[in-house]
């Protein structure tokens, strides 16, 4: 029950996001859709996480705040707004018919058990020597995924800093 | 640590800033080191320590002493965290096969126990710590720069 309040909130609180005049009202919403999914997941009993969203979520907010605390970009609402407006109800009712009769075709939450799942639960903890499970998985049964998520925020490290340097860039010398 | 630039906040956010900063930065090592027997992990606890240097940052101003972490010195320890993960993967050979726990498992819920888990911890707390530090310092000198035009 309280999933879904959550969930109704995380919704309409994105729709505020979108419809905001002010960017920086927009970005407050944008945080308020974050920390809702980090209780969400404190609910369904994910706090490794609810941890993780909840961090990332606050450096994700200091940065978009921090670019546009003192820009005012103009909103464009002229033009074809009634084709917009209508195309978006269409494919959002589209959208939430489909999804209804898909979601009804879904297992209850954590049943049945799969047989994979089943042998990390019981093996896990003495395979990896590991208490906490979810880090077994994830830096021993898993470990190439890390590795590669590990790759990733490297190379968009050394692509940010390429890009935003100082040093040798065209603008900067003139 | 508290310094009178002319860049940062006042006076009584400098002075919780100062007393507070530590502590976050602990509870984020914390989190790394405890990654196999709590909730959280590496990068987790990587971006608190992350977030400890971005307070100081927006607290301090940009030329704070504890702050001032030059670009050589990011990229060398984001490149030392990604090869001690790369180079825990391959200890693993040892024994035939990559990424495998070589090292003993020790009983459960001790500090010291699980093979290479908490050591690849560390190395991604490193590597995300620094990496996410570094994006953002890139992105404060990029609106001075575009301040500046």
């Amino acid at each position: 029950m309280e999933l879904y309040i959550l969930l109704i909130f995380m919704i309409f609180a994105a729709f505020v996001a979108i419809e905001m005049k002010d960017l920086f009202s927009s970005v407050i919403a944008m945080g308020a859709v974050g920390f809702a999914l980090c209780l969400a997941f404190l609910i369904v009993k994910a706090p490794d996480l609810a941890i993780t969203q909840l961090v990332v979520e606050i450096l994700c907010l200091i940065i978009l705040i921090r670019a546009t605390m003192n820009k005012d970009l103009p909103l464009v609402i002229e033009g074809r707004w009634v084709f917009n407006t209508m195309a978006t109800l269409i494919f959002a009712g589209v959208f939430l018919f489909f999804s209804y009769w898909a979601l009804k075709e879904l297992p209850n939450f954590g049943e049945p058990l799969m047989t994979v799942v089943r042998k990390y639960m019981e093996e896990g903890a003495d395979k990896t020597g590991s208490v906490n499970l979810v880090t077994g998985v994830v830096l021993d049964f898993r470990a190439y995924d890390t590795l590669g998520e590990a790759a990733a925020l490297f190379a968009a490290v050394i692509g940010i800093v390429t890009v935003l340097r100082k040093t040798g860039s065209k603008s900067h010398d003139k | 640590m508290i310094n009178n630039s002319k860049s940062g906040m006042s006076l009584i956010v400098r002075t919780v800033t100062g007393l507070v900063v530590c502590f976050i930065m602990l509870f984020g090592i914390y989190i790394i080191l405890h990654g196999h027997l709590s909730p959280g992990g590496g990068f987790a606890g990587g971006v608190m320590v992350a977030l400890s240097f971005v307070l100081l940052v927006l607290v301090f101003g940009k030329d704070a002493n504890a702050t001032r972490i030059s670009k050589n010195l990011a990229s060398n320890l984001d490149s030392i965290g990604a090869l001690m993960f790369l180079g825990i993967a391959l200890l693993g050979f040892a024994q035939g096969a990559f990424f495998r726990n070589i090292l003993g498992k020790g009983s459960h819920f001790d500090l010291f126990s699980a093979g290479t888990i908490p050591l690849s911890n560390i190395a991604i707390g490193l590597k995300v710590a620094v990496g996410l530090f570094a994006i953002f310092l890139a992105l404060v000198i990029l609106e001075k720069f575009k301040e500046g035009q």
